[in-house]
């Protein structure tokens, strides 16, 4: 599109890597924004053509229809190690593995842990909204305690399933991550630190330097039973203090 | 064709693989066939290749996938237990339309089993371990030097057809050392456009099995499935028959048992009984025109096989009553008797 007279200029424009497609996401995810962080980054970082992204099994399941690049499907879970195959055979480009909270610590759990360890030089995108999306709502590794969920109809009862887990504290036991960082999508401040941090995480992959680990905090109004304020108020007031925003590792 | 040397079959299948162009290689220990991810973590790396030792065998089954949608040839191997694990994965590739060789050493099952060499997968392989309408070329090798030729032979079917192709040998077989020459690359070319490797001066590539849109899209990889299966079954269908022109009864047996079986036919000749035997080298597809051809007039068809008689189905649906058909088999490690063998055909005659 061209700008309409000189009075007017574009300050905000659709990032290339992003596809011009309608959302299937519902009202207030943070799925989208995340995309956009990401597409953002990748032209910045111009690697748009030299990026594998990975899809989990999740509401994301369909990512590489909105991210502009090469798109490979994983068994849910086995995201990472797709990431790995992917990795081992082109070295030189740039491999996304996206991931929710089920595939991340459910039942990818192991890959997880061992793509970290092995220091594979991919980045992590891990979204992380307390609870099964796709699916309709069931609890989730990181759902919050005496959260409701489908399966959790009396509220999460951590004498009965455990805690939530959190990722990124314990990917910091691990030796060989470089870059390990938590953040949120539920205010713009926060949205930016969250584009920081997904940004240096692929720059330090683009430079060789190794695993990189993103977690950012999200809202799924749908499933919670929620309005998006409250959504975006469930964040910053039950998810933040437990799962607490920063950089965990930044070599 | 090399001066013949002396390997073990789990040894020369690395070999062979590296021969074909196999340069990743994805695995998690399970015996019988530790030797292979020993063998390759000894020499892909000689070959600028990757070894890696996998978390588990599905965490492998999916380094391959993302390996083969990067296109590149690549090999899982393991046995009966491990390839139960790698199922999801077989019917991931085969959904993604992704081209894999997968090795299955099997043991004695169900379950842990034990670490003997056995049958028991026939179904397994044959049939579809995973979800869906799926098959896997599944070849079975009956000695070292066959185990060379058809590791080379999986990698040329799995990318020209973009399917997974199971090796089925058993613990015994590949445990066994024999004099082998190594083959010769075929040097068959396959081009992938549909393979990954970052968007560079071309349209993005996805490489995925799920479709959501029934009508256009998931029933449409499915008949794009039946008709590669079609062709697979006209063109790679493999089969031996020893023997069976003059022969009154038939052997029908593959890879361990099918050596067996030689023995058993030698002993018998000797004694002027004519038997002959049959071996399917590729069990699915299995050699159905092949077989009724072999068994055309015999007096007694009779299957042997390490397990409780499971490609004995594949014998009765492609004689479809035409035969008189017995079955002999021991399972969970153990090995048909060459004397009971013996023993059965002669009494056929009485």
């Amino acid at each position: 599109m061209e700008s309409k007279g000189a009075q007017f200029e574009y300050i905000y424009e659709k990032p290339e890597s992003l596809r011009e497609v309608k959302t299937h996401y519902c009202p207030g995810c943070g799925h989208g924004i995340v995309h956009k962080l990401i597409a953002e980054s990748m032209d910045e970082l111009e690697i748009q053509d030299k990026t594998i992204l990975v899809a989990p099994v999740g509401c994301s399941v369909l990512a590489y229809n909105y991210i502009d690049a090469d798109g490979c499907e994983a068994a849910h879970g086995r995201a990472p190690a797709v990431a790995t195959g992917l990795k081992r055979v082109h070295p030189d480009k740039v491999v996304i593995s996206y991931q929710g909270d089920g595939d991340l610590l459910a039942i990818g759990t192991a890959e997880t842990i061992h793509a970290a360890n092995r220091g594979e030089n991919i980045t992590v995108i891990f979204v992380n909204n307390a609870i099964y999306g796709m699916t309709g709502g069931q609890m989730a590794p990181t759902t919050m305690d005496k959260q409701v969920t489908k399966t959790t109809p009396y509220g999460r009862d951590t004498s009965d399933v455990g805690f939530p887990i959190r990722a990124c504290e314990m990917l910091a036991t691990l030796e060989r991550p470089v870059f390990i960082e938590r953040t949120s999508v539920h205010d713009v401040k926060n949205i930016r630190k969250a584009k920081k941090a997904i940004k240096k995480a692929l720059q330090n992959q683009a430079e060789g330097k190794g695993y990189s680990f993103v977690e950012v905090l999200s809202m799924c109004p749908t499933n919670w039973g929620v309005d998006s304020q409250t959504a975006v108020a469930f964040v910053k007031d039950t998810m933040a203090p437990y799962y607490p925003l920063g950089n965990f590792r930044d070599r | 064709m090399s001066d013949k040397i002396l390997m073990k079959g789990n040894e020369v299948l690395g070999e062979a693989a590296i021969i074909a162009g196999c340069r990743y290689y994805f695995g998690y220990p399970i015996t019988p066939q530790n030797e292979v991810p020993a063998y390759m973590a000894r020499r892909l790396p000689q070959v600028d290749g990757t070894f890696l030792q996998a978390e588990s065998e599905i965490a492998a089954i999916n380094m391959v996938f993302g390996a083969s949608a990067a296109g590149a040839r690549v090999m899982t191997s393991s046995s009966s237990p491990g390839i139960s694990l790698k199922q999801e994965g077989i019917s991931y590739l085969s959904g993604a339309r992704l081209p894999a060789v997968v090795v299955n050493m099997m043991r004695g099952g169900p379950g842990l089993g034990n670490i003997a060499g056995a049958q028991g997968d026939y179904y397994q392989a044959t049939r579809g371990g995973g979800n869906g309408d799926y098959r896997t070329v599944a070849l079975a090798p009956a000695t070292v030097q066959e185990i060379a030729d058809l590791t080379i032979k999986s990698f040329d079917i799995a990318d020209k057809y973009r399917v997974v192709v199971m090796l089925m040998g058993d613990g015994f077989l590949g445990q066994m050392a024999e004099g082998v020459s190594l083959p010769e690359p075929s040097n068959q070319k396959f081009d992938k456009p549909w393979a990954l490797s970052g968007a560079e001066g071309r349209e993005p590539n996805i490489v995925a099995s799920l479709r959501l849109n029934p009508e256009d899209a998931l029933e449409k990889l499915n008949d794009e499935l039946q008709a590669t299966y079609t062709q697979i079954e006209e063109n790679e269908t493999m089969s031996e028959s020893y023997m069976t022109d003059d022969a009154d009864y038939l052997l029908v047996a593959y890879g361990m048992s099918s050596r067996i079986c030689r023995s058993a036919l030698r002993a018998l000749r000797k004694e002027g009984v004519k038997v002959g035997l049959f071996r399917p080298i590729t069990l699915w597809p299995f050699p159905e025109k092949e077989l009724q051809k072999a068994a055309e007039g015999k007096q007694k068809v009779l299957t042997v096989e390490m397990s409780a008689g499971q490609m004995l189905e594949d014998v009765k649906l492609s004689l479809n009553g035409t035969a008189d058909i017995d079955f002999y088999g021991r399972t969970a490690g153990m090995l048909p008797d060459i004397d009971e063998i013996v023993r059965r055909v002669k009494n056929y005659g009485k």
